[in-house]
């Protein structure tokens, strides 16, 4: 029993424990996250954002959460029960849980598997099922009408996220998020990093986030103008809130997923004496706050797409190019070897 | 122990929810269930150390082939009623691909008694020395290449199938040009004209 105890019991209680730890941070995190996004948004308009609840308005995302908890679910008649509340959990569960695999910092991850980036790669490509469920369950045209757009536009961008991926394993040679982190290592500090030889790809992925996240410019699926509120229209109170801690909390780990990809994920810029003193961690959180601050800015400056023009760079745009980046860095990295 | 718990886990969920999947009613209800039973499967590859195998798994037939088919299920007005009608029909031919498969499986797992040292002898590298997507790489692009290319073009070739049978390519639709979209200039477009009182333009 004391060996059961010591193979198994004491590392099942280290992982609870650290991703207990995880998913608080990134719950907070994310809170604040949400309320830097309304106060970007808010001051490229001019506006001043929520500012009444707390100094500064920190705690409005804390006051959201308790409205949305204390008000009542309402279900409608004609949903279909069981699916209709299933969608929300999976949305929320699924985008908590591709960050078991994300490194924070060296060796600071929940599960260090060798296929990581596969494994995020998943995750993100099940998150249409949280829409599809929904919209279908709803029983309403709209949510039926968002559902359907949002499977064809997630589904087309991840084409291209999965060539982007393909471009970086290459030059990485591993599909270990922290080996990833640790191939862009060099004395070049912040210009080793894959933005600068892979930038065409960097754009990319950074816009082909956007769209898998909904985000605006393509938040097609809840375009407010033509489908009131897309998939979420019938979801109130908790299941909304899970819908909407679900959506931040992919974006953010897209970010991640960025910094860790072209960022050069916890490495400090300049490999010298003041930045390397920095906690890995601490470079790794400010990475992903950059990311963040443009993906809102890009909801704050750029107009919706046109659905077809969604489609078109999509398919005609970002596949041939990244299919192409594919091609080229497989070569160019074939005739590096043979040189040296 | 832990890993014979998790796989009888895995293995009850699956055979449940493929069970679910022909026995339930609902078509949209019998693909979730497909999705889950996929998952199990993924989680079987895990335990047996073939993490690759097991995230394409879901990245290819959850994240993408499901897909489709919830999109084409949920759009179709599916009378179950009327495709169970033929079940006694069909059992008997059913039940003879059933039975094929069963003895296929039985000769398959059958090897691992019988003949051990040819079973031994698969070209795989021991799993410690090189990870599995290594591994797979290592006989799918020197071995096995040509029938991997093979497999590639014959894909690519359904695919051109499906583009020609549905492409109807319509004479007389308008068009939108990206590039003369994008070529427009103000001179094109805007013209500024002096307008006559109680005239207006004709």
């Amino acid at each position: 029993m004391a060996e059961f105890w010591s193979s198994y019991g004491l590392p099942l209680a280290l992982i609870v424990a650290q991703s207990v730890a995880l998913l608080v941070t990134l719950l907070i995190v994310v809170a604040f996250l949400l309320y830097a996004d309304r106060k970007v948004w808010a001051a490229v308009q001019m506006r001043r954002g929520p500012n009444v609840v707390g100094p500064w308005g920190l705690w409005q995302s804390f006051a959201d959460l308790l409205k949305f908890v204390f008000k009542e679910p309402v279900i409608p008649a004609g949903a279909n029960k069981g699916i209709f509340l299933l969608a929300p959990l999976v949305t929320a569960g699924l985008a908590l849980s591709a960050w078991a695999v994300m490194p924070v910092a060296n060796g600071w991850q929940v599960a260090n598997i060798n296929v990581g980036i596969l494994f995020i790669f998943a995750i993100s490509s099940l998150q249409v099922y949280g829409v599809i469920m929904a919209g279908w369950a709803s029983n309403s045209k709209y949510a039926f009408l968002a559902a359907l757009r949002s499977a064809a536009q997630m589904v087309s961008y991840e084409v291209s996220i999965g060539f982007v991926i393909i471009t970086v394993l290459l030059c990485a040679g591993s599909l270990n998020l922290g080996s990833i982190v640790v191939a862009q290592d060099s004395s070049f500090g912040l210009f080793g990093w894959y933005w600068l030889p892979l930038f065409p790809m960097f754009v990319v992925f950074f816009i082909s986030a956007l769209a898998e996240t909904n985000r605006p410019p393509f938040d097609l699926l809840e375009a407010e103008s033509e489908l009131v509120a897309g998939f979420m229209v019938e979801y109130s109170s908790t299941p909304y809130m899970l819908f909407m801690l679900g959506e931040y909390v992919a974006i953010v780990l897209m970010c991640g997923l960025g910094t860790v990809l072209f960022l050069g994920g916890w490495l400090p810029p300049f490999p010298v004496a003041p930045f390397t003193w920095i906690p890995g961690v601490l470079w790794f959180v400010l990475k992903v706050c950059f990311l963040f601050f443009l993906i809102a800015m890009v909801k704050a400056m750029v107009p919706r797409y046109r659905y077809d023009q969604l489609m078109r760079l999509g398919w005609k745009v970002f596949l041939p190019l990244s299919l192409a980046s594919v091609v080229i860095v497989a070569a160019v990295l074939q005739l590096w070897q043979h040189r040296g | 122990m832990l890993s014979a718990l998790f796989f009888y886990l895995f293995a009850i969920l699956c055979v449940g929810a493929a069970f679910m999947v022909i026995s339930v009613k609902n078509p949209v209800h019998a693909v979730l269930f497909l999705i889950l039973a996929f998952f199990n499967a993924a989680g079987l590859f895990v335990l047996l150390g073939a993490e690759f195998l097991a995230m394409i798994l879901v990245v290819v037939y959850v994240g993408a082939v499901l897909v489709l088919f919830l999109f084409v299920v949920m759009m179709l007005d599916v009378d179950f009623a009327v495709l169970r009608a033929g079940f006694l029909k069909y059992l008997p031919i059913g039940a003879t691909i059933g039975i094929l498969l069963l003895v296929e499986l039985i000769f398959i797992v059958g090897a691992w008694i019988t003949a051990p040292d040819i079973v031994a002898q698969a070209p795989t590298p021991p799993a410690s020395d090189v990870t599995n997507t290594e591994a797979l790489g290592l006989i799918l692009y020197t071995r096995y290449v040509y029938l991997f290319e093979a497999a590639g073009l014959i894909l690519l070739v359904a695919m051109i199938g499906a583009i020609v049978l549905t492409l109807q390519h319509k004479r007389d639709v308008r068009r939108q040009s990206v590039a003369a979209q994008v070529g427009r200039t103000r001179e094109m477009a805007v013209e500024v004209v002096e307008v006559e009182s109680g005239r207006g333009l004709s």
